[in-house]
């Protein structure tokens, strides 16, 4: 038997969750609150009383509405909420109320920078969906399969969920993780989602195949689930394009599945599946009317989005010439970018690269955007002051959070706390004169080609100034006078 | 068409436990019943839309402003069984 | 002087804002019938006496006070149990719902209670609205007054007898496929399905979204026109809930009927295989002419499909409907089962009874896979066909006739072994919903066995006031009581 090496190409699409931000749910009065006690945002209607009828929230189709605006999708003249019915304890009515073949937004697509390149990535739908309940399985060892019973928690039943599926455009592990960054800075600008993947308000299940080549053929499909970050992302997709290919090199046929990833093992690992595999039984919901959006409702909604993130990028990239790191951090997020920009528009005489770079050093770490924006006066006069030399750069460091927290002016703060230095050459000039005529031999070191004893004779100056003195401002004095 | 009824498989499918006396008779009823509904096929032309609601609305929808929820205990009033707030189910098998 | 359990409710309205009689002797009257005759004629799942009591007593304070009541306040309702009544258990006839008690009100039994309604129980039904005969009930059979041997029609055979037999002054039913009109038709009373959105459904444990309707138990067609006033209009709860407010239907009852133009459905009159029904409807045609109506022949081309359509498209909806009784939040559950999935499956075979795990087995086949577009998609397009028959006959006529029941009270057990001719029943009835339009049942008279007859009125969407003001045209002149034989025979 002979082998061909083959070259195989990985072929990967999306489907990622957004849970909406809005205050109440998709269908139903009760608040979409992550985090409270089980049980308590519940009501008839996301409990599936008998009787309860749903009412669909506007807010919930306006926001869908946008993201498929923002994915330029086209809006259905008509689309139409359906029921999936399946049996799942996590599901009060046993079906979920969904949408099938008219969804809200169709044909998009998402540009994503990797690289330096830009590549399209297609959208072919985005629907709005209720979530499910939250189910703890309960047993001695942790395990799912091993666990002896298990308890609901219906306070997610019912909290709009857009799903977001993407054309099988993605060919790489990396280029996936790429599409998520920027779909996840498209929905926070959108300010429709909190998009947390810990709190699973953005979640993300892969379809992955692998073909030789240059095959126009698609190959078999493998479903992954399970994955709860982007890092999960990656390695799930890393792993299983890897065994793709060795499988398929190997001589071995892959199947249709799906494939729940563990993170502990690192491994992606086939479902039991039973032969009674889903049959949804979709059918339009009749307890809904259905959703034909007009012209001026539509272009009202696009006349509202703000500035998405790869237009933004563009002009921190052209207008404020950044750095294509600074670029990519502060073009990812509206909030951060929103800070950058009021920081240039208070004080710029660094230009933007300096600030940006303040923002992502020395502002991100401690501090939201919101946060920043409150305190947007006092970054501006700090940059300032080190600008100046008024300040150095790591009391610059310590004071920024001081500011933040106390919300005093930070030139009070550092007076406070003696971090102010002395650049002012009249009074720095005598103690430089006094340090040099104190220290003859080190002087005549220097000036003998020494480099290194400016560093004591600046020391000295320090000490004689108590620390407040601006290093630089001495060194040069000293350079000064003994050039 | 001659209807054929997997009679196990729809069982299983809509979540019913039937006795043997139940699935014997169901078998046997079920396809009377349903080639009686097989009559809609002679009439139901392609270029005729479906009607899924009588008197078709659209877009009813409600402002996002928050109605009252139930207190935990009213919320798991009528449940079989309780456990720390949730609703206790029996262990569930993957896959399913 | 009659008791007044067995006044109208305008009448007893009439009595109680003249001093002449009190709620809460209104109460205490219904609850005496009910103890003199519910243990044969089993319309009640539960009374609900005390309740009723402290309602009735709360109404005769404000008359006391001289507060401007409502019509509907201090009169005695009964509800079919598939309406959720808050705090007072609901089964929907059903053991898989033996102990449920709704943590809130369906909107016409809030609507109703705000406005001093008194409920004196919830009545028995079919298992889930699913049944022409009130035989498929969880718990037991219900009586028609008329004759104790026979079947009161169904699904909501309760409110019907309950009505019939004055153990409640009027009552609320449902009607998916006729399930208010058939038992209305069978025993004596005024039954009545609006249009398909004029009644909220929130609340109304849901058989056949699509079809399902709230509908009116009376003594008289005027008792129509005002419960159906108080129980209409826009209903933010359901979005399937047509956007008009509550209207007063009892203005233009009094219109008459001359120039009315009336279509009879023939070809329905021919497939009538009682002579009794027949010859009662038939001179119903004749008393409405004379009355001045203009007389003309309609068709429904498609209502021979209709029925093969229904029975696609109401279990369809069924069988997703009653997914969510699976043992977990609330209703009844299985013992010592190993996981969810026995859980699921035996908590429903257990629950549920024979009728309904039949129509989740046919809506479950019919929606599934390889399978929609053969029935479901198939039936929905039939649907369609059936809705553009009835525009088009409305263009012509105001109000469409026809029986209301191919078959006067039938025998209990009689059509039980057999599905095909229990559904046969509803025939003349299922269109209307299939379409959405509002149909009434009015008694036209006994037949020979002196068992009451109904007959049909259907009206254009939303014209409920035509549909009224023909029958109680009808019924002024037709000046016939329905009593059934049952109270004869009672002391008093």
């Amino acid at each position: 038997m002979t082998t061909v090496a083959t070259e195989y190409e990985t072929v990967i699409g999306l489907e990622c969750h957004v849970e909406l931000s809005t205050q109440t749910k998709m269908f139903c009065g009760c608040l979409n609150e992550f985090g409270a006690e089980p049980n308590t945002q519940v009501c008839p209607v996301c409990l599936g009383h008998p009787g309860t009828l749903p009412v669909a929230n506007r807010q919930a189709i306006e926001y869908t509405m946008k993201i498929a605006l923002a994915l330029g999708c086209d809006i259905a003249p008509r689309s139409l909420f359906h029921r999936k019915n399946y049996f799942y304890p996590d599901m009060p009515k046993n079906y979920q109320i969904s949408q099938y073949d008219l969804p809200i937004g169709v044909g998009g697509h998402l540009e994503v920078e990797l690289g330096g390149e830009v590549r399209r990535v297609g959208i072919t739908r985005v629907h709005l969906e209720e979530d499910t309940g939250k189910t703890l399985h309960v047993g001695a060892t942790g395990r799912i399969a091993e666990a002896e019973y298990a308890l609901e928690d219906y306070n997610r039943a019912g909290v709009p969920l857009v799903e977001v599926v993407s054309e099988p455009d993605i060919r790489a592990p990396e280029e996936a993780v790429a599409y998520l960054r920027e779909l996840r800075a498209l929905l926070e600008t959108l300010g429709v989602s909190d998009v947390r993947m810990e709190e699973g308000s953005l979640r993300c299940d892969a379809n992955i195949s692998a073909r030789p080549a240059g095959d126009p053929e698609y190959g078999v499909k493998v479903e992954i689930k399970n994955m709860n970050s982007i890092r999960s992302v990656e390695r799930a997709l890393r792993f299983e394009a890897d065994r793709q290919r060795q499988a398929l090199a190997a001589g071995e046929a892959l199947v249709q599945e799906t494939r729940h990833w563990d993170e502990d093992k690192g491994v992606t690992l086939p479902l039991r599946s039973k032969e009674y595999a889903f049959d949804y039984r979709y059918f339009p919901e009749p307890d809904l009317a259905a959703l034909e959006p007009d012209d001026e409702w539509i272009e009202r909604l696009r006349a509202e989005l703000p500035e998405l993130p790869a237009s933004r990028r563009k002009r921190l990239r052209e207008h404020f010439d950044l750095e294509p790191e600074q670029v990519r951090i502060i073009g990812g997020s509206a909030g951060w970018a929103e800070v950058f920009e009021n920081a240039f528009e208070r004080w710029n005489e660094a230009g933007p690269r300096m600030i940006a770079n303040w923002v992502i050093q020395n502002t991100m770490p401690h501090a939201s955007p919101g946060e920043a924006l409150e305190r947007i006066d006092s970054i501006a006069t700090i940059m300032r002051l080190v600008h100046e030399g008024k300040i150095s750069l790591s009391r610059a460091k310590d004071l920024e959070p001081l500011v933040f927290e106390t919300g005093r002016p930070p030139e009070e703060i550092a007076q406070e706390q003696g971090w102010i230095q002395i650049s002012d050459e009249g009074a720095l000039g005598t103690v430089v004169e006094e340090v040099i005529g104190e220290n003859p031999g080190p002087v005549e070191q220097f000036r003998g080609g020494k480099e290194g004893v400016i560093g004591f004779l600046v020391g000295q100056v320090m000490k004689k100034t108590k620390g407040a003195a601006n290093p630089q401002e001495v060194q040069r004095l000293l350079r000064d006078r003994l050039s | 068409m001659p209807v054929e009824i997997d009679v196990d498989h729809v069982a299983r499918l809509a979540r019913l436990a039937l006795s043997d006396e139940e699935r014997e008779r169901f078998a046997q009823q079920l396809v009377q019943i349903l080639e009686h509904a097989e009559r809609v096929r002679e009439v139901a032309a392609e270029d005729v839309p479906p009607t899924s609601q009588p008197v078709p609305l659209r877009n009813v929808l409600r402002d996002d402003s928050p109605r009252p929820s139930l207190t935990q205990d009213e919320a798991l009033a009528g449940a079989p069984e309780v456990e720390e707030g949730r609703f206790k189910v029996p262990r569930i098998i993957e896959g399913e | 002087m009659p008791e007044p359990c067995d006044l109208t409710a305008h009448e007893l309205g009439d009595e109680l804002r003249a001093g002449q009689a009190s709620a809460l002797e209104a109460t205490d009257s219904c609850l005496r019938r009910i103890e003199a005759v519910d243990e044969r004629v089993r319309a009640f799942l539960a009374p609900t006496a005390d309740l009723a009591r402290e309602q009735a007593r709360a109404v005769d304070g404000r008359l006391a006070a001289k507060d401007d009541l409502a019509p509907v306040a201090g009169i005695p309702l009964a509800l079919k149990d598939v309406l959720c009544t808050r705090g007072v258990t609901t089964t929907c006839g059903s053991r898989i719902l033996h102990n449920y008690v709704p943590p809130y009100d369906c909107t016409p039994w809030a609507r109703l209670s705000a406005a001093g309604s008194v409920l004196i129980g919830k009545t028995n039904c079919d298992e889930f609205a699913m049944g022409s005969s009130t035989e498929n009930s969880g718990f037991f059979p219900t009586h028609n007054p008329w004759d104790l041997d026979r079947v009161p029609g169904g699904s909501s055979g309760g409110s019907a007898a309950a009505v019939a037999a004055g153990e409640a002054v009027w009552a609320l039913g449902t009607d998916t496929g006729g399930s208010v009109r058939q038992p209305a038709a069978l025993c004596g009373v005024v039954g009545m399905k609006p249009t398909y959105g004029l009644v909220s459904r929130y609340g109304l444990i849901a058989f056949a979204s699509s079809l399902d309707t709230v509908g009116t138990f009376t003594r008289d067609v005027r008792d129509c026109a005002l419960l159906l006033s108080a129980i209409g209009g826009h209903d933010e709860m359901d979005s399937t809930s047509i956007p008009e407010p509550p209207k007063d239907y009892t203005s233009m009852l009094e219109e008459g009927v001359a120039g009315l133009r009336v279509g009879v459905l023939r070809d329905w009159l021919g497939q009538v295989p009682e002579e009794g029904i027949r010859a009662r409807v038939e001179e119903a045609v004749i008393r409405l002419e004379k009355l001045g109506a203009e007389i003309g022949e309609a068709s429904i081309p498609h209502a021979d499909y209709a029925l093969s359509a229904y029975y696609l498209i109401a279990p369809a909806e069924c069988s997703s409907n009653l997914a969510r009784y699976d043992g977990v939040r609330y209703g009844h559950r299985a013992d010592a089962v190993r996981d969810v999935v026995e859980l699921n499956m035996r908590t429903r075979g257990e629950g549920f009874g024979e009728e309904v795990k039949r129509r989740i087995m046919i809506g479950t086949y019919a929606l599934s896979a390889g399978y929609y577009d053969a029935y479901y998609g198939q039936a929905q397009k039939v649907r369609t066909l059936v809705v553009r028959d009835f525009a088009r006959e409305f263009e012509r006529y105001d109000v469409l006739l026809s029986p209301t029941s191919p078959t006067t009270a039938f025998r209990l057990g009689e059509k039980t072994q057999d599905p095909l001719a229990m559904y046969l029943n509803d025939v003349f009835t299922i269109p209307a919903n299939l379409a959405g339009n509002p149909a009434i049942s009015i008694p036209c008279g006994l037949d020979e066995r002196g068992l009451p007859v109904g007959l049909q009125l259907m009206g254009n969407h939303l014209d409920e006031a035509t549909v009224l003001r023909a029958a109680h045209a009808f019924e002024q002149d037709l000046a016939q009581t329905f009593r059934p034989p049952l109270l004869n025979s009672l002391a008093g």
